[in-house]
């Protein structure tokens, strides 16, 4: 058994990309070893910004002897074609052996494949995922052709045993393999051999490099708590932030610095953006006036100095970054407070689309939808309005034009300095949501309706200029504003119909409807029907990932008012609910039994079967129950299914599955008495009619 | 090397000049053409094509009309100093190259933090593109440090290593001025001392008005499409001129048309006029301009063509 370690060192790493290396790594060198009969026992990837390394233990010295059996031709086949086999297996006619078989008497040549010495597949399994890295963007550089992140310098490559280190020997492009590499580039450059993993991370840490980039997280985010809690501050977590940091370092050192007093009056995002985005600083927020007063960066070196100067210098650039944030702050709330006219006449000017018109335009139809969509859910329509022509304004502001992520945010702040109702500024930032899904969704009556105007109009325009998403592209985020809708409406249990709002959607991109007059001019009910069964798929996603199966789905989407996207919900959380139960389950069975054979049976007689049973031709017991049990049942679910009471609706036809299977048990169909065979399929056909009252159950799988 | 920090704006970019010199770089001048940025200059763009080696290092004034201040804001200037490094091949040791340079201006390696930050460069005008980083000190980004993989539409090989130091941040850094008007421009002990603001704080005020609100727009619109037109014109002539019976492809007036429209761009960018529609393609106008450029370079000597046997 030997280990292994690699190391592939280079100049700076991007961030972002060091993780994913890393398992890439591991990935393409383990498979490639073992696919060349080198197993091991276990392998760990690590990275910093200047090295990829890879540990593996418990390897194979070298791949098995493999031994395989060929079949070759029969043994009195003519010479040549012996000859032949025996070329292209490389053997003589001694190697051969004869044996019966089935057919005959058949030549087998035995090849046995002697195993690699582990070095051999190494060098060449590492050599391959060099040049086949698949790095999310990679360069040339100098005279070479390599490819790399950055300029690859080194590859050590060795493999260890009780008995020493061993260079695995490797020639990439003129980068020669060995067993050295280099501490952290200002604090120990000098280089030095290793012998081992263990060796390796022992001597890197002294060689002031932390090796594994949680360790690293873990060290900055207790320092950074650690050293906040000792002023009575708290850090302002961001995971993906500190992801980043660690990735920027190999020698973290975490340092305190205080935000001047002038920039504590900005909004609290502001500074954190402004912070993260440009400086990659963690915010510290005084939790008794949740305002962020100090910072936390993270350099890569201790100094003689304990970092006075690098904390110095970055407090300079930081107060050169917020002065423009404060320059923007101040000037836009200038215009805020003169009411915004400057922002809305620019949008005019800023294209949303080239064929959907200017941002002003979308504004104008996204008002004209939240003021028609505003009764429906509970808002004031002429708040829905305001809030609706105010929502983009902020995307004129120079701080959204600096951080175009504080889009809307900077619009509730603006909307609020300008002296506007409340809920008008909170529409502004909530109009987006949801961008995620697991984003939380609007919840005031104006922000749901502005939200929803905003995302009707661009489904019903970018349908109307035939810019669909396809397959995996999707660039205006079509998919996601389609779930918004779904989200909105059914979180908020907003009941309405799709079909009406986003007809008006239509309509005011110049869609044209003639759905009384003409059947040739259909456009406009084409767009409607494709872009709901659009919205139907996203909704199949989104209950699919609530446990809902898509033939429930399928059984609902199948009822009418299918877009009352809410209804459609609720009707399939019942239904999924009821064929959690013992008796939904069977129930469907039963329903599936008498629906095939009415179908079959009116088929055969080219009658339909709805005249009404009557419970005088029945003959049995179980065929009476059936009558009382339908009876029953009707009279609960139709009053139900009018007050949208899926639940009870469902419930209530559950309750059908004894009757109709002891009806089933006990009771011929087809009875030689034609009164009597024509009322059992009168029978069920009222079973049909009232199962297919609460949702399309020929839908529903098994 | 000079281990003393640097008193002065210019002694910073002598001791830049002298670094570079010594470790081979050709000491250019500034081109005597309004660019955005040093990337600009032929030694760059253009020097950057073709399989000849190159090594050279310039200052380039470089203007943003944009980012015009007035001359208020600490570090925004709409006319400012780019310092540009250009080596073909990129050599091995360019990082430690690059260091160099910081210790030869005075930053003291074993008190400050120096770090290589993921930037990838794209230049839309110049259809260019490199990866690389912007290099931070303490949190402030002193230099921009790009392989570049491909020039106006063709891949760089060798490849190149740019180096671009935004001096004025730079300096006030090393100098420890808080505001670049205040920064001494030569020995501030010199019998008549200039601090940056003396030179530059009037011709500040005076670009940011004329850039923002008083440009003929008209004019500067017209002047574009002269450009463009003049570029495309010059290259359409036969490689062979008639009248000296050489080879004579005129690249570089060509060149500096495509650097006159992309100026005018910008200007025209900074009052305002360009919506973000036609701003797309206006950069796409440009963009063919670099493009022609470049294809007309490759098939110059300076830019790796080889005039076949008489």
């Amino acid at each position: 058994m030997t280990d292994l370690l690699i190391e592939l060192f280079s100049e700076e790493i991007p961030a972002r990309m060091q993780l994913r290396a890393a398992n890439d790594l591991k990935k393409l060198v383990t498979d490639g070893m073992v696919e060349a009969g080198l197993t091991y026992a276990s392998a760990a990837a690590f990275s910093t910004p200047r090295r990829l390394t890879l540990t593996v233990e418990g390897m194979l010295d070298a791949s098995p002897t493999t031994t395989e059996e060929r079949k070759g031709p029969k043994a009195d086949a003519p010479e040549k074609a012996i000859d032949g086999f025996l070329r292209g297996a490389g053997l003589t006619r001694d190697d051969l052996i004869e044996r019966e078989t089935l057919k005959g008497n058949i030549l087998f040549a035995k090849i046995t494949k002697p195993g690699r010495p582990a070095a051999d597949i190494v060098a060449e399994v590492l050599e391959k995922t060099i040049r086949t890295f698949p790095w999310p963007k990679s360069m040339r550089w100098g005279n070479g052709t390599l490819k790399w992140v950055r300029p690859l310098h080194s590859i050590l490559c060795i493999t260890s045993a009780e008995d020493g280190a061993t260079i695995v020997p490797l020639d990439v492009d003129g980068i020669i393999s060995g067993d050295q590499t280099q501490g952290h580039r200002f604090l120990s450059p000098t280089a030095f051999s290793v012998t081992s993993f263990d060796d390796y991370t022992t001597k890197l840490k002294s060689a002031h490099v932390v090796l594994d980039p949680q360790e690293r997280a873990d060290a900055i985010w207790h320092d950074a708590t650690t050293q906040a809690f000792a002023n009575g501050l708290e850090v302002v977590e961001d995971a993906g932030l500190l992801a980043e940091v660690a990735g920027l370092v190999e020698w973290p050192v975490v340092l305190m610095g205080t935000i001047d007093e002038d920039f504590l009056g900005l909004p609290p995002e502001v500074l954190q953006t402004s912070m993260r985005e440009h400086q990659k600083f963690f915010s510290v927020r005084n939790p008794k006036t949740g305002r962020i007063e100090q910072f936390i960066t993270v350099a890569n070196r201790t100094t003689a100095d304990n970092g006075a100067t690098i904390l110095a210098g970055n407090q300079k650039v930081l107060s050169a970054r917020l002065a423009d944030a404060k320059f923007f702050w101040e000037n836009d709330l200038r215009v805020a407070k003169a009411g915004m006219d400057e922002w809305l006449k620019s949008l005019e000017n800023v294209t949303f689309h080239n064929k959907l018109g200017t941002q002003a335009e979308l504004v104008n139809r996204m008002a004209t939808l939240a003021r028609e969509l505003a009764p429906a859910v509970g808002a004031d329509p002429e708040m829905a309005e305001k809030a609706a022509r105010l929502a983009k304004a902020d995307l004129s502001s120079e701080m959204v034009y600096e951080f175009p992520e504080l889009q809307g945010l900077m619009g509730r702040y603006y909307i609020e300095a300008s002296g506007e109702d409340a809920a008008i500024a909170s529409a502004a930032e909530e109009h987006y949501a949801p961008l995620g899904p697991s984003d939380d969704v609007p919840t005031a009556p104006v922000s749901v309706a502005v939200s929803l105007a905003e995302k009707i109009d661009k489904l019903t325009g970018f349908w109307a200029i035939d810019e669909k998403p396809t397959g995996s592209k999707d660039p205006f985020a079509l998919r996601r504003a389609a779930l918004g809708i779904i989200r909105i409406l059914v979180e908020n249990n907003q009941s309405s119909s799709l079909f009406a709002s986003a007809r008006k959607g239509f309509e005011a991109h110049g869609v044209e409807f003639f759905d009384e007059r003409d059947d040739d001019d259909y456009t406009g009910m084409e767009f409607l029907a494709n872009l709901l069964s659009f919205i139907h798929d996203r909704l199949k996603v989104y209950l699919k990932d609530q446990g809902i199966r898509h033939d429930i789905i399928d059984a609902c989407i199948a009822m009418p008012n299918n877009d009352d996207i809410n209804l459609l919900v609720k009707r399939a959380r019942a239904l999924s609910e009821t064929l959690k139960t013992d008796d939904g389950e069977n129930l469907i069975q039963g329903f599936k039994r008498a629906n095939k054979m009415l179908s079959a049976e009116e088929e055969k007689d080219g009658v339909e079967y709805s005249y009404g049973a009557d419970i005088k031709f029945a003959e049995t017991d179980e065929e009476r129950s059936l009558f009382a049990a339908l009876d029953t049942a009707e009279a609960e679910i139709k009053p139900a299914m009018d007050a949208q009471d899926f639940a009870t609706a469902m419930s209530a036809m559950a309750t059908l599955r004894a009757p109709i299977d002891a009806f089933f048990e006990a009771v011929q169909i087809n009875s030689d008495n034609p009164t009597v065979r024509r009322n059992r399929l009168n029978l069920l056909s009222r079973i049909r009619t009232i199962c297919s009252s609460v949702a399309d159950l020929t839908k529903i799988e098994g | 090397m000079n281990s003393t920090t640097p008193r002065s704006f210019q002694e910073i970019i002598l001791r830049l000049q002298a670094y570079w010199a010594s470790k081979g770089c050709a000491i250019l001048q500034p081109y005597d053409m309004e660019v955005g940025a040093g990337t600009f200059h032929p030694a760059t763009t253009l020097r950057s094509l073709g399989s000849n080696p190159w090594a050279a290092a310039y200052v380039q004034p470089s203007r943003r009309p944009t980012d015009g201040r007035y001359g208020e804001n600490p570090n925004r200037l709409q006319h400012y100093y780019q310092y540009q490094v250009l080596i073909k091949p990129s050599p091995p040791e360019l990082q430690a190259l690059y260091l160099g340079s910081l210790e030869a201006i005075g930053v003291d390696m074993d008190l400050h933090d120096i770090r290589f930050v993921e930037d990838d460069w794209e230049s839309p005008t110049l259809g260019a593109w490199g990866l690389g980083w912007e290099v931070w000190c303490d949190g402030m980004e002193v230099s921009q440090f790009t392989y570049f993989q491909q020039v106006g539409g063709h891949d760089c090989t060798p490849v190149s290593g740019e180096l671009t130091y935004g001096l004025e941040r730079l300096a006030m850094y090393i100098l420890e001025c808080d505001h670049v008007m205040d920064m001494p421009f030569n020995d501030p002990d010199a019998t008549i001392p200039l601090k940056y603001g003396d030179i530059f704080k009037q011709t500040e005020e005076e670009y940011a008005r004329w850039n923002f609100d008083v440009a003929n727009t008209d004019v500067l619109l017209r002047h574009f499409v002269e450009a463009e037109a003049e570029c495309e014109a010059i290259l359409s002539h036969a490689f062979d001129d008639p009248k000296t019976g050489k080879r004579i492809i005129m690249v570089h007036p060509a060149y500096d048309q495509a650097i006159k429209a992309s100026h005018i761009f910008n200007l025209l960018d900074a009052r305002g006029v360009i919506s973000v529609t036609e701003r797309q393609a206006y950069i796409g106008r440009v963009r063919t301009l670099s493009k022609q450029c470049a294809d007309a370079f490759v098939q110059t000597r300076a830019g790796g063509y080889i005039e076949a046997a008489e």
